[in-house]
């Protein structure tokens, strides 16, 4: 790792003005994929400002239906919060699910999203929850915070402060792991919000990133419904490749995965 | 560089490291505690798994300063005077080591997955909870037999501490 020089942030502001200050600044929160990068030397950020000891930063929030997730809130924090689990459990089990359980005592869900890891889980939660993502500066829905690969709508000193969402009616993640990394290489988070809106959202598979199936959306016409899936075609093209599988397996994993989280969630 | 300032198996302990000082590093290096291994260095095997606050971490995958203020607890902390801790005594019960380099990482992650689970493990709660620890050695077999039995000797321990 090269050199670097670590300082904690007292609040949001403090975090924005230390990072405007820096030469090359990263947030760091739990660490689990920006330690890992700069161990590789693939990343040399002249400052790590941390954001994990702000106040409430890790506060989850749940009232009747609605959600809110600090940035700090740890994946394990997300699996075991009991009022969580009571109104959406989907987000929950996904989070049981990612990397192992040392890895879910440190990463969080603001570190995940503001990463857009291609493989990465909560992305695509984010997307079929319809979740605003809230920031030092604005609030930003989920469709517009995630523009590409590793790519988000935030700006250098803008830090993700929460995630707020409306849990939805039903719901449901399946994921098909790399068996060694046990990374995504296909999940599909599938939301019923009722009144016919249901949401689909892709991970692990596009070239692009995370995604919305609005095809697969329109398929099932607001019902719940894995055989009104069998006609949709995913496309190959849109599909990453690489020694673990091509696009064409890629594609037909996003298919196969779409419809066993529709079958979850239709219960 | 960075003042840090860690209780280390309940002993204050401080020092001026590099920012960039891993955790595991300012454990071996700067403590001399070499009961906690590097393994694969890249989070994936839990050699170095210790308990910071109470919480199964990766030490090679923490910075020494974000533990600054934390309580950690290796290997070398769990063993009372001149007794093993029940999860050590079922490893050894059990042969649940055979070159002995992931054993302080099991131990540690199977006593994070009891206090956090329960002294009651089934055999598939105890495998998938060692998702984040490899052995090449062994198998796994003995090592899950090693856990459930410590975990049901440290149930004793805590009912007898209850009463």
């Amino acid at each position: 790792m090269y050199e670097t020089s670590y300082s904690r942030a007292k609040d949001a502001s403090d975090a924005a003005k230390k990072m405007r200050a820096a030469d090359d600044g990263k947030f760091l929160a739990g660490g689990m994929t920006l330690l890992p990068t700069m161990k590789q030397r693939l990343a040399a950020p002249s400052d790590l400002i941390d954001v994990t000891q702000i106040k409430d930063i890790d506060d989850i929030n749940v009232t009747r239906k609605e959600v809110t997730i600090g940035a700090g809130a740890t994946h394990a924090a997300v699996a075991s919060h009991a009022k969580l689990m009571k109104v959406c459990p989907s987000i929950c089990s996904l989070a049981s699910h990612i990397g192992d359980p040392a890895v879910r005592h440190r990463g969080t869900i603001g570190g995940s999203i503001a990463n857009n890891d291609p493989a990465a889980d909560y992305p695509a939660a984010m997307i079929a929850l319809d979740a605003t993502i809230v920031t030092n500066k604005r609030k930003i829905r989920a469709e517009k915070f995630f523009t590409g690969m590793f790519e988000t709508a935030l700006k250098d000193d803008e830090m993700i402060k929460a995630v707020t969402f409306t849990a939805p009616k039903s719901g449901a993640y399946a994921k098909f792991p790399n068996p060694a990394s046990r990374y995504a290489m296909a999940g599909v988070f599938v939301a019923d919000h009722g009144k016919k809106d249901i949401r689909v959202g892709v991970t692990g598979a596009s070239s692009d990133g995370v995604y919305r199936a609005n095809d697969m959306e329109k398929a099932m016409g607001g019902k719940l419904s894995s055989e009104a899936l069998d006609g949709c075609e995913v496309d190959e093209g849109a599909m990453l490749s690489d020694i673990h599988g091509s696009a064409a397996y890629r594609a037909n994993l996003v298919k196969v995965m779409a419809k066993r989280a529709v079958d979850a969630a239709a219960g | 560089m960075a003042k840090v300032e860690i209780t280390v198996n309940g002993r204050a302990t401080s020092a001026e490291v590099e920012d960039r000082t891993l955790l595991v590093d300012y454990l071996r290096e700067n403590r001399n505690l070499t009961g906690t291994h590097v393994g694969c260095d890249t989070s994936q095997c839990g050699a170095c798994v210790v308990h910071v606050d109470g919480k199964a971490v990766k030490s090679c995958t923490m910075l020494a300063v974000q533990a600054s203020g934390s309580d950690v607890q290796t290997i070398e902390g769990l063993a009372g005077d001149d007794q093993l801790h029940p999860m050590q005594e079922a490893f050894r019960n059990n042969h649940g080591l055979q070159c002995g380099f992931c054993t302080p990482g099991m131990i540690m992650t199977a006593v994070d997955m009891v206090n956090r689970l329960g002294p009651k493990l089934d055999e598939k709660t105890i495998r998938a909870e060692l998702e984040g620890n490899i052995c090449r050695c062994t198998g796994y077999h003995n090592i899950v037999k090693s856990i459930a039995e410590g975990a049901k000797q440290m149930g004793k321990g805590m009912k007898k501490a209850a009463e």
